[in-house]
């Protein structure tokens, strides 16, 4: 039987978030003052050792992301991911929520390791009690001399799901609109105002004051060897305990959903679950003893990304939903490519297509062949990304497809 | 406080000019021409530039709207839990469709893409309060809270 490992929700539901003694009488901010006592080399290799990788979709390491800013740096800046826009995800809401202190630590930790005086969190339009909620806990932090020379301000977007997007983010951040840069430049070298940046996601800072608390060997031991540790993983649809849990990354699919999840409700049977968000892939039940871990999950062609769990029973149509899928990225297209801005309005325009009856077997090829082409030509994530459902449905349900083609019933 | 006065405040705040929107849009709930015309004077920006950020997020409108903006999810996990029936009750109770407000200008019914409360679906927001597992039968009931 599966069960929870909690290290960025060990506190969670333990101390009064809006308390800051509470969260210093659980041990709070001690990793940032050892973290202060470290040279920011050794800090960064601690880190990087750790194996901690990016909690936000991507899964780059950590460590290895801060080592690109140059050492030399006389600005740099420190940007907190909090822009959770993956419909089914609310993890980062969920940690926050419960322990506001630990994402301030962790990004002062980070702070100390690229010598930056200046952080930012994004928080998306959507979590403006979010917004307030880390504000009074900056407050608290800044009065007690907590944070150092290091400031906190917070961001609030604008309900644009692109801005997820790390160069997006930082466009954003900048009082554009947000619309994803060319890389490179990576934000590393020219990020926020040109200047060296880390952008991290809150579940990724919030890991490092257990890291740096516990050393990295620690961290490096549980869980899937290549992605250590936990992760959150949000429960949505079809599915009994609609609630986040913590694992550790070498806990299957199927544990989550059946022994933590509790199952399918109403006696109905599993059909599909889609990880990682809107634009991760559709899983059918042969692929569910895969381990929740960045590199076990692409080995089977499926996604991590960011931990949301959309599960959906044997009644689904899964033509049904990835309409709506499509007609969600036809919307979120921030439209500065062209691949994009065409590929996910024809996208949605087919799908609508198969989903009246009205398609031909030609039309499921073009949508096979523009969803290839545009993961390949597609400027930023959003798009190569957006044709992940289709593809993985048409893998794995293309018996719901047929039997929407006018052929198949005539 | 007028549009000017907010602008003016944010004027020093590098990048301040989607925080000088929110602000505008906290007091009127949607950003007047006014408001993209201090925007570019404040920000030394062109008003095509100012305008251009100011459509660009869903939060944000250049058209007047109600005191009470709900926002109906129609992403996927709210989607299968009944949103398509919950988006016409809506409708039919505030006798508008999606875009539009109510004559007496109380509310205005909009569409939005996960608003991260996925654990209880399907969602709605109220000026970006949610209202969790929401059903036809409850809409009246959330309605009437709005005074």
């Amino acid at each position: 039987m599966a069960q929870e490992y909690r290290i960025v929700l060990a506190n969670a539901g333990k101390i009064d978030p809006a308390s800051l003694d509470d969260y210093l009488n659980a041990g709070g901010y001690q990793s940032l003052e050892k973290a202060r006592t470290m040279a920011t080399k050794d800090l960064i290799d601690l880190v990087r050792n750790s194996k901690l990788r990016g909690r936000g979709g991507a899964g780059f390491n950590a460590g290895m992301k801060w080592g690109f800013v140059p050492q030399t740096a006389p600005v740099t800046y420190v940007v907190c991911n909090l822009d959770e826009g993956e419909p089914g995800t609310y993890k980062d809401r969920t940690i926050v929520e419960a322990d506001p202190h630990l994402l301030l630590e962790g990004m002062a930790i980070c702070a100390h390791a690229i010598r930056s005086k200046q952080g930012y969190i994004y928080c998306r339009g959507e979590y403006p009690y979010i917004v307030d909620h880390l504000n009074r806990a900056i407050e608290q932090a800044k009065q007690r001399g907590l944070l150092g020379d290091f400031d906190i301000e917070v961001r609030m977007g604008g309900g644009a799901y692109v801005c997820g997007e790390e160069t997006a983010l930082i466009e954003s951040i900048e009082g554009h609109r947000g619309e994803p840069r060319f890389k490179p430049p990576f934000p590393g070298v020219a990020g926020l105002w040109g200047k060296p940046t880390v952008v991290n996601n809150v579940e990724t800072f919030a890991n490092l004051p257990a890291i740096i608390k516990n050393g990295p060997e620690w961290f490096a031991n549980i869980g899937s060897p290549t992605y250590p540790g936990t992760k959150v993983f949000t429960l949505t649809g079809d599915v009994v305990n609609r609630r986040p849990f913590e694992v550790p990354t070498n806990t299957t699919i199927r544990e989550l959903i059946f022994d933590l999840g509790g199952g399918i409700p109403n006696g109905k049977r599993f059909k599909a679950v889609q990880i990682g968000g809107t634009s991760g892939a559709f899983i059918p039940d042969h692929l569910l003893d895969t381990p929740l871990d960045f590199d076990s999950m692409r080995n089977a062609g499926v996604t991590l990304g960011t931990g949301a769990v959309f599960v959906m029973d044997e009644t689904r149509d899964m033509v049904d939903v990835v309409t709506r899928i499509a007609k969600f990225f036809e919307h979120e297209s921030c439209g500065k490519c062209n691949p994009c801005r065409e590929g996910t309005f024809r996208s949605y325009e087919l799908m609508k297509k198969i989903e009246a009856g009205q398609a031909t077997p030609s039309d499921v090829q073009n949508l096979t062949t523009l969803s290839k082409v545009m993961t390949k030509a597609c400027l930023c994530g959003l798009g190569q990304a957006a044709p992940t459902p289709i593809l993985t449905t048409l893998e794995h349900f293309n018996d719901d497809y047929q039997r929407r083609l006018p052929a198949a019933s005539s | 406080m007028d549009i000017r006065e907010i602008m003016d405040n944010y004027g020093d705040k590098p990048g301040g000019l989607i925080e000088a929107y929110h602000a505008i849009q906290k007091e009127l709930n949607y950003l007047p021409r006014e408001a993209i015309t201090e925007a570019a004077r404040v920000f030394g920006v062109s008003e095509a530039q100012a305008y251009g950020v100011a459509t660009f997020y869903s939060y944000l409108s250049v058209e007047k709207r109600g005191k009470y903006i709900i926002r109906m999810c129609e992403s996927a996990p709210c989607h299968v839990a009944g949103a398509d029936e919950l988006l016409k009750a809506l409708e039919d109770t505030l006798g508008i469709k999606v875009g539009q407000t109510t004559p007496d200008g109380k509310f205005t019914l909009e569409l939005a893409e996960c608003v991260g409360q996925c654990q209880e679906t399907p969602v709605i927001t109220i000026n970006s309060v949610p209202y969790t597992d929401m059903s036809p039968d409850k809409i009246a009931s959330v309605l009437a809270q709005c005074t």
